[in-house]
């Protein structure tokens, strides 16, 4: 049996305006083929370099400051994509 | 006619630009620039025209912004600007500096990259942090900050910078390796009989002396120096200041002898101005005597501090000096500090001020 995700699927990434903000041309709505949020923040550097940079920290993981939602739950790096998912980047509750 | 003079401002939300006119007494304010960024430091390449803004968001991480035309669009990059997989991520940029077509980041945290295309790639200079002593490298107040650069005015292969809280160091190879250059400098934090190390002293900023570049200034969190062998010796020159605290130190465009400070209350009772009195304090000859500068400046209830990159010159005759303060106001003075204007107010936190003049 196939686990879950781990064929490439065609999904739906919704960004944030502060960081559509950093990305001339990009926008807030993308659909991408990818089987894991790693995979799909690749996707989204293909289109925009430098993209990942702004997700995640070198240790590798997504910064600390930036929720990814899956199905409702806050994802790693590894969480699978299944197709049609409707994926939430979201900068989190922060500043001053 | 003389050419105008940009400052360009660091502040805790975006980068602003002051744009002064010829004679230096009309100042137009833009910004915020750089999506209102933190930005610790802007700096610009004159002959090039470009400005380089180093800081951190805390949703996005470190960049380096670039502004190619005075500032009207930026664009961002952090390739290559990261630790490896494992290490401590980089938190913000503190520190740039430009010099042979290099480009210097200083970063926290304490680490150096370069970049050898304008700030579209970076390489970690790894040499400094494997120094040996990195280990004992110790977060100040602000962090553990690589927060000044001086590259040597004509040999790209010296660099001195000073870390927050791990002291100065010196490269005479290009960056390959480093030896920390700190001797006299004082660590008031370290029990009796160990307040002079090798390294670990809480350096606040350096300057390097107009046509010395064997001549350095330092104001440390604890005490003012001066060096003559480009920072293998130090010397107090804290005689005749009202502190031996502040964060700034500006040297005068073309005299080696001249250098400005802006001494605070100390470390424990606010870090503002003694008695709420605001004034640079500046010396004509090395350091040996000070005359404290007020004309213009708020002499009652003025609690303000100036931060470690936040006071600047520029290169007129005579010499134009700069500061911001963290309660945002901006100060000039265009008679090498004995008279000051406030030229702008209600910006956010300032954290630093650099010049260049338009159309040099």
């Amino acid at each position: 049996m196939q686990r879950r995700g781990v064929a490439p699927a065609l999904v739906t990434v919704l960004l944030p305006p502060a960081l559509v903000a950093l990305f001339p041309g990009s926008q807030a709505e993308v659909e991408v083929t990818a089987s894991n949020v790693d995979d799909m923040i690749d996707a989204l550097n293909d289109r925009w370099h430098g993209m990942r940079d702004r997700l995640c920290d070198s240790t590798p993981s997504i910064r600390r400051h930036i929720n990814i939602f899956v199905d409702g739950e806050r994802a790693a790096l590894q969480t699978p994509l299944a197709p049609g998912t409707q994926v939430y980047v979201l900068t989190a509750m922060s500043g001053g | 006619m003389a050419h105008g003079v940009n400052l360009l401002i660091g502040t805790k939300k975006g980068v602003f630009i002051l744009d002064g006119d010829g004679r230096r007494t009309s100042w137009s304010l833009r910004g915020p620039f750089c999506e209102s960024w933190p930005i610790n430091h802007v700096v610009a390449d004159p002959a090039a025209g470009t400005i380089y803004g180093g800081g951190g968001n805390e949703w996005f991480g470190p960049a380096v912004w670039k502004s190619t035309d005075k500032g009207r669009t930026w664009s961002h990059s952090s390739e290559g600007l990261a630790y490896a997989a494992g290490k401590d991520p980089i938190k913000s940029v503190w520190s740039l500096a430009r010099r042979n077509g290099h480009l210097y980041a200083g970063v926290e945290p304490a680490g150096l990259f370069r970049s050898d295309d304008d700030g579209q790639t970076w390489r970690h200079a790894s040499g400094l942090q494997d120094h040996p002593s990195r280990p004992e490298w110790r977060p100040g107040g602000g962090g553990l900050i690589l927060h000044t650069i001086i590259p040597h005015p004509n040999d790209e292969n010296q660099v001195w910078v000073a870390i927050s809280t791990g002291g100065v160091f010196y490269t005479a190879d290009g960056g390959k390796t480093w030896e920390p250059r700190n001797k006299g400098t004082r660590n008031d934090y370290n029990p009796e009989g160990q307040r002079y190390p090798e390294y670990g002293q809480c350096v606040h900023s350096l300057a390097i002396a107009a046509g010395m570049p064997e001549r350095l200034y330092q104001q440390n969190h604890c005490g003012m120096y001066r060096s003559e062998d480009g920072g293998k010796s130090w010397t107090s020159i804290e005689a005749g200041l009202p502190s031996t605290f502040g964060f700034p130190a500006a040297a005068h465009p073309r005299d080696p002898n001249t250098l400005y400070l802006v001494p605070l209350n100390g470390d424990v009772l606010g870090r503002f101005v003694p008695d709420g009195k605001m004034a640079v304090w500046r010396t004509r000859d090395g350091g040996r005597t000070w005359q404290d500068l007020r004309a213009g400046l708020p002499q009652e209830n003025a609690y303000l501090s100036v931060l470690r990159q936040a006071m600047a010159t520029d290169s007129r005759d005579p010499a134009g000096l700069y500061f911001g303060t963290t309660s945002g106001s901006l100060f000039a003075s265009i008679d090498e500090g004995d008279t000051w204007d406030c030229i702008a107010q209600h910006l956010p936190i300032i954290t630093s001020v650099e010049t260049f003049s338009t159309g040099s």
